[in-house]
């Protein structure tokens, strides 16, 4: 079984997002780390692995600093990495997509694994789109996989409850949390990761260039959300206080 | 950002302990510190994730001897709050393993490493007696000569793992006469008739690692249960001393910018005379000398710390990186107490912890007393 698995690294949970002077998001100082749906589909990937025999790849499009989460996976037990350098090109979800299939295709792949979304601009967009350009079927936010006899066996949350669905390989599934617990790069894992292929590939190497990937969506500006105000404390006698309470309720906040 | 002396792979190994800390440490500190130990099981689940073989090499199950690796464990150790954890693992990875590996016969090695970086066993070292603290040489827990093997009296005190230990590696007098020449080490394995622990000791901190009073009497330890050679052990005792007190330095460093993160934290949303703390310039100023204090105590532990890595002399520079780091972190937290105000004197805030696991710092692994009586011994010859 040939896996591969698309890996985005993103700023950290805990990040403290600010913009810069000319309104970007700033990366500078921010720690970062593989995207946790990413984790997911990478701690899937290992499992069928172990289960079904084959080999592991994870592909990531970024700069330098993409590296650490492809390493992360290497060092959790991944077999390789394709790296993909965007250089100066501004990446949307169309852009992204297009260089992720066309640096898939170079490769032989039985299932494509990705998380259903990233947590940085969150449009879960690029697994599907990847699935569209390869013509293959993809499965979203799933939360079961069992993978036999050239099928993919999916579980996927719905609204109302969970819809099993097939789909014959090769596929796109993207992981939805409570897929698995994914664990932790062993130490060995670790001190061995930089000893694994990474292969680094420009857009010229794929065989694109800036016209080919030209994004289709452009953001025009970026704003944080309106501090939060302070809250309102109300003395007195807790029935006198309650009226009130319920008066403000109605009359100011306008929520009964 | 990372800093020059870590690679990559430290800074991997970095964010894996930090993740394994905030999700399998952190929410049960409170619990650990109540129960006035952690659960046995977490040296397993730390050698089960490779923590304990940092410093090892593979033939004995661990990843490689990198002591950066090492160090960098401990600094990610020490952010979970209680000191008593890293110093329970630290004491059977970091101070009794050291001894067999760097010392032991092939036969030692091969019986106690794998469990010990595995997790299966708790290892301590035991030199301190009720009579014998700084002064290593006058310890009086002596084991006769037997032939095939040693009988061993006297008494241990302040043990960390004392009580859980599956074994001892023992400081003991094989010549009573010959002072620090007389000294060997003995691995001596829990239920070794003779060999008892009196009680856990009642500490002000580190109250999640247990600490023992161990009593040896006509105590029979197989002769093959010598580390290295017979009257080596005062030596040898001394040449682990260096990466111990960097273990000591690079916690007190790391709890005390532990300290300060709180402190600093406390002061944003703690209102007096109608404004944050942090907007007064006496609590900006004081954290910005704590700070200072710290950065500077974490230069100098780096600094030692590379030259450990590389082999070289560390001596000097490692007691002055334990001496200055432990000193300043008992500064840093105690301001860091002062800026919770009456909060900080309340067991309800983790602050007072810091404080009292601090303390040990200055005492234990060689005091600041000793540390300076290494530096001035090299400074005048």
């Amino acid at each position: 079984m040939k896996i591969a698995v698309l890996v985005k690294q993103t700023f950290d949970t805990e990040a403290k997002i600010i913009l810069d002077v000319n309104g970007k998001i700033s990366s500078s100082g921010v720690s970062l780390i593989m995207n946790p749906y990413d984790e997911f589909a990478v701690e899937e990937g290992l499992r069928i692995k172990e289960k079904e025999g084959g080999e592991v790849t994870v592909i990531s499009v970024g700069g330098q600093q993409a590296q650490d989460a492809l390493r992360q996976a290497l060092a959790m037990g991944a077999d390789k990495a394709v790296l993909v350098d965007q250089g100066e090109a501004e990446l949307d979800e169309y852009a992204t997509a297009t260089i992720l299939a066309k640096a898939i295709s170079d490769l032989e792949y039985d299932l494509i694994l990705g998380g259903f979304r990233a947590i940085d601009d969150g449009s879960a967009q690029v697994a599907g789109r990847v699935a569209e350009i390869l013509n293959i079927p993809v499965v979203n936010v799933v939360t079961g996989l069992e993978i036999e006899g050239g099928k993919a066996v999916a579980t996927r949350e719905t609204e109302s409850g969970s819809e099993v669905l097939e789909v014959p390989l090769p596929a796109v599934i993207t992981a939805q949390k409570g897929l698995n617990e994914p664990r932790y790069p062993s130490m060995k894992g670790i001190m061995k990761a930089k000893k694994k292929p990474m292969d680094k590939k420009t857009l010229a190497d794929l065989g694109l260039d800036d016209g080919k990937i030209s994004a289709k969506v452009k953001a025009l500006s970026f704003s944080l959300p309106e501090p939060r105000k302070a809250g309102k404390v109300i003395p007195g006698e807790a029935a006198e206080a309650a009226r009130e309470l319920a008066r403000l309720l109605r009359e100011e906040a306008k929520v009964i | 950002m990372a800093h020059w002396l870590f690679t990559e792979e430290h800074e991997l190994v970095r964010k894996t302990v930090r993740n394994w800390v905030e999700k399998e440490i952190k929410p049960y500190v409170e619990e650990w510190e109540n129960a006035g130990e952690f659960p046995r099981e977490l040296f397993a689940r730390a050698g089960e994730l490779g923590f304990l073989g940092l410093t090892y090499p593979e033939e004995y199950g661990g990843s490689g001897e990198d002591y950066l690796a090492g160090a960098v464990f401990f600094e990610e150790m020490a952010r979970c709050g209680s000191a008593g954890v890293a110093a329970g693992l630290g004491a059977s990875m970091a101070i009794a393993g050291p001894q067999i590996y760097k010392f032991g016969s092939e036969e030692l090695k091969n019986r106690f490493l794998p469990p010990t970086i595995s997790g299966k066993k708790i290892g301590a070292l035991a030199i301190t007696e009720p009579n014998a603290g700084s002064d290593v040489a006058s310890i009086q827990t002596t084991a006769r000569n037997m032939g095939d093997h040693y009988l061993v009296n006297g008494s241990k005190i302040f043990i960390t793992n004392g009580v859980r230990a599956d074994y001892v590696v023992t400081a003991v007098k094989t010549d009573p006469a010959a002072g620090h020449k007389g000294i060997s080490l003995l691995v001596i394995e829990k239920g070794t008739p003779g060999f008892t622990v009196a009680k856990k000791l009642d500490k002000l901190g580190w109250n999640t690692s247990d600490t023992g009073e161990l009593v040896f009497e006509d105590c029979r330890v197989p002769g093959e249960n010598l580390v290295g050679r017979e009257n080596m052990g005062f030596y040898y005792i001394m040449q682990n001393f260096a990466w111990e007190r960097l273990v000591m330095a690079l916690e007190a460093v790391a709890s005390a910018q532990l300290a300060i993160d709180v402190a600093a934290e406390y002061a944003r949303q703690r209102v007096q005379f109608g404004r944050p703390l942090s907007k007064f310039q006496v609590t900006r100023h004081k954290l910005a000398d704590m700070a200072s204090l710290v950065e500077t105590a974490r230069c100098l532990t780096y600094h030692a710390l590379s030259l450990y890595v590389s082999g070289r002399d560390a001596v000097t520079e490692v007691a002055m990186a334990k001496l200055y780091a432990c000193e300043i972190a008992n500064r840093v937290t105690d301001e860091a107490v002062q800026i919770h105000g009456g909060y900080g004197y309340m067991m309800e805030y983790p602050v007072q912890r810091f404080w009292r696991d601090a303390r040990i710092g200055t005492i234990g692994g060689g005091t600041s007393d000793i540390m300076k009586q290494v530096i001035a011994g090299r400074l005048i010859k």
